[in-house]
């Protein structure tokens, strides 16, 4: 056993270090500490992407003849890892993340062809349609239908939680195609142009003050068959399929450990009258990062198994949870360590591009909405409750 | 970067799960609850037989150079049935701490006898005065004409009753002056003016305290060469904290099983407890703490020979961590088993107990996210 990385490994690292100074630009840091909410606005992302392109970096996860880097899982690590410690922008996962894969397993040749070079690229903006008003954690009784016409399916309903909705260009979608036995049944995978007429999209308001999610409508919208995955009636296997990668994609501690250190520093900074000096704080910000290391610890673990070809199973509801539940308490943290300050509110957006004096030190602003918008990581991607659900279920066998 | 078990530590969790699995039982455990010693003689001798006494042991003293990954994977194993020998006392703190502050001659002395099962140790250091501050020593070792002469008192000491030899920390003196620096003694059980009283260990296996009257040492019982060890002292004692949290991990594994299993039997209102959904969260939320105890355990191991705070810093963080997951596992085990569990006819109690003994053991989660606390801020 061996946490320390051997020296191709180091190799690596440094390589990654080294792209990153290289393409990561002041103002797409500044950009990125300063956004609140989960994504990067995409200006800041797709930059990132490009550049990610431009190296052959553009989806980790993709196998090779796809574009594909073939890294590795310790080189992911060490991605992802380098990624967070530098202050990288997020760039679409909803692309590269999460549909990518999905045409990758299941797609037809043509779809393949068109969509994963544009994902990479950058060239396409991807949004998820899945939930809706009626079917949250329910998801498979949702109800907006695609009834078939000719070539085409005509597209009635309504989805939610649409995170970019707004920026997209293309939505991936679960629609009922047919009524199965089982609601689960008769549910398809379809990749839907949102410039189709019939589609409007309502933005939504986080209680951080940011539009980062939508309502979208669809009001008889063609779209042609051919924009199927898969078999129709089968989309809710690619969907599971789907949201085990978006649950597991399972590197998220560098991250986490990034927002504690800033909260750490401003704990230790005279702008807070060096919070860091009542002991109830610092015991806080120590369990805080024990519990990060426990999670780095974990992710690292499941690493190894899949380095040598096991598959690690529920453990990704595990990290899942873990990460959801750390975020909070590390926003949390943060609310309490700014103290008086998380009295002023900031109603602009983005935060990075203000044209006047903002009320409190230009490091605090995230503080407040990132808590307020952070109390929804336990509940996308499944609720904490659905995933320990799957924890008793898979792990336990109860 | 690779944390899959190699082949030979497969091989030793395997043994170790094994032995355990066939030599522990329930009517053991109350044996050894009601016994004098605490533990089987027996028992010690095939851990020294199967090797495990020498495991950590370098190897020009008879040792098989094992590391703390080892320890704690014997430990775990230990852990799952609730193991009473002093393995923690001997060979994770006696023996370390000779290996890493003795003479050449002392190790030479000790080390294979450790290795083949006839010398038991104990480590005393905590006092009552001093909490859970290991730089805290009040007794006294004062310069003789012969030797030295030590007086004071212990608490604490783990197997102290069992030990042949006891390691005694004193505050050294010189010309009646204190020095600053704190010395480890080897002190033979049958030494005059060493009081031992011991009493039985929440959650099995013996404890002691001693009363150090005017105990008289020759020169040589002085580990080393009286440089200070109290950094010696909290590289052991960050050990020990490893190769119990691993202990820890095994003990909330078993109640975890023991209680699924209870969940799926025991049935009310017509249907299995297990059929609630507040019961399954429950157990994923104990199950979830037993997988972070063990990424803990594990990281604290591989840390043990880090720089001393990167080491002292994993090790808290560990205690800490694992201390909570230990008192939440182990009172949840408690609750799923509804009345029985507050009986000693089930053996949740006992296991509960070894987590509580656990988590006060050189100081509990919040002494330890303090001291990780006061560290981070050093580093």
């Amino acid at each position: 056993m061996d946490l320390s990385f051997n020296a191709e490994e180091r190799a690596f690292q440094d390589e990654v270090r080294s792209f990153i100074a290289k393409n990561l630009t002041e103002e797409m840091k500044r950009a990125t500490a300063l956004t609140p909410s989960v994504f990067s606005d995409p200006d800041i992302g797709m930059a990132w992407q490009r550049a990610l392109h431009r190296q052959g970096w553009g989806a980790p996860g993709w196998p090779v003849e796809h574009g594909g880097p073939a890294w590795t899982p310790a080189q992911r690590w060490i991605f992802e890892t380098e990624s967070a410690r530098a202050g990288v922008p997020n760039v679409n996962v909803m692309g590269v993340k999460m549909v990518g894969p999905v045409i990758i397993g299941f797609g037809s040749p043509e779809q393949k062809n068109f969509y994963l070079p544009r994902i990479l690229s950058g060239e396409d903006y991807w949004c998820q349609g899945y939930s809706e008003p009626g079917s949250g954690s329910d998801l498979s009784s949702l109800k907006t239908r695609a009834v078939r016409d000719g070539d085409d399916y005509i597209i009635n309903g309504t989805k939610i939680w649409t995170t970019h909705a707004h920026h997209a260009n293309r939505m991936f979608a679960l629609v009922r195609t047919s009524d199965g036995p089982r609601q689960q049944d008769g549910i398809s995978f379809i990749l839907i142009d949102m410039k189709t007429p019939g589609i409007t999209t309502r933005p939504i308001l986080t209680i951080g003050g940011d539009h980062e999610v939508n309502q979208v409508f669809f009001d008889d919208v063609r779209v042609p068959v051919a924009n199927r995955v898969g078999e129709e009636g089968k989309g809710w296997t690619y969907g599971k399929y789907l949201l085990e990668f978006e649950r597991g994609s399972g590197i998220a501690s560098a991250k986490l450990r990034e927002g504690l250190k800033a909260i750490a520093d401003l704990a230790e900074s005279d702008l807070t009258g060096r919070a860091i000096d009542s002991p109830d704080i610092a015991a806080r910000i120590s369990e805080v990062e024990v519990d990060i290391d426990a999670l780095e610890m974990t992710e690292l673990r499941v690493l190894s198994a899949l380095q040598t070809g096991q598959n690690p199973g529920a453990v990704s509801s595990i990290l899942k949870l873990r990460n959801s539940e750390i975020r909070q308490a590390v926003t949390r943290l943060g609310v309490d360590v700014i103290g008086h300050d998380a009295l002023a509110v900031e109603p602009m957006r983005p935060l990075y591009k203000l044209n006047h004096e903002p009320p409190t030190p230009e490091e605090m602003l995230t503080m407040v909405p990132e808590y307020l918008n952070g109390r929804a990581y336990t509940i996308f991607g499944g609720t904490s409750e659905i995933q320990r659900d799957i924890i008793a279920k898979m792990m336990l066998g109860i | 970067m690779d944390l899959n078990l190699s082949d030979e530590q497969r091989l030793l969790r395997e043994s170790a799960e094994r032995f355990v699995a066939g030599s522990y039982d329930a009517d053991h455990r109350r044996k050894m609850a009601n016994d004098p010693l605490g533990f089987s003689p027996a028992v010690w001798k095939q851990f020294a037989e199967l090797g495990w006494l020498a495991l950590p042991l370098p190897e020009q003293f008879g040792g098989l150079g094992g590391g703390a990954v080892e320890i704690g994977i014997l430990m775990e194993a230990f852990g799952r049935g609730l193991v009473s020998e002093p393995y923690v006392a001997t060979v994770v703190l006696g023996a370390a701490l000779i290996a890493r502050c003795g003479t050449n001659e002392q190790k030479q002395e000790s080390l294979p006898k450790i290795a083949d099962g006839s010398l038991k140790l104990a480590f005393a250091h905590s006092e009552r005065a001093a909490r859970f501050d290991l730089a805290r020593v009040a007794t006294a070792a004062d310069r003789t004409a012969q030797g030295w002469r030590l007086a004071g008192s212990k608490i604490a000491v783990l197997d102290g009753h069992a030990a042949d030899e006891i390691i005694v920390s004193a505050h050294i003196h010189d010309h009646q002056r204190p020095s600053g620096r704190t010395g480890l003694f080897l002190v033979p059980a049958t030494t005059p003016g060493l009081v031992v009283s011991d009493f039985p260990r929440l959650g099995g296996g013996r404890a002691c305290n001693l009363e150090l009257c005017d105990v008289h040492l020759p020169e040589d019982a002085l580990l080393g060469d009286g440089h200070d060890a109290l950094p010696a002292i909290e590289w052991a004692v960050d050990c020990a904290m490893a190769a119990l949290g691993a202990e820890a991990v095994g003990i909330m594994q078993t109640l975890l099983d023991t209680t699924l299993e209870y969940t799926k039997i025991r049935k009310q209102f017509g249907r299995p407890l297990s059929a609630n959904q507040v019961i399954r969260h429950r157990l994923a939320d104990m199950a979830m703490q037993v997988d972070e105890a063990r990424s803990m355990a594990l990281r604290a191991a591989l840390k043990a020979d880090a720089a001393p705070v990167e080491r002292a810093r994993a090790a808290s963080g560990a205690k800490a961590k694992i201390g909570k997951c230990a008192r939440f596992v182990g009172e949840q085990s408690i609750q799923l088993h509804g009345g029985m569990g507050v009986t000693e006819e089930l053996e949740v109690g006992a296991y509960f107990k070894r987590l509580v003994a656990f988590d006060t053991l050189f100081g509990g989660s919040a002494h330890h996210y303090a001291r990780h606390a006061e560290l981070g801020r050093k580093a």
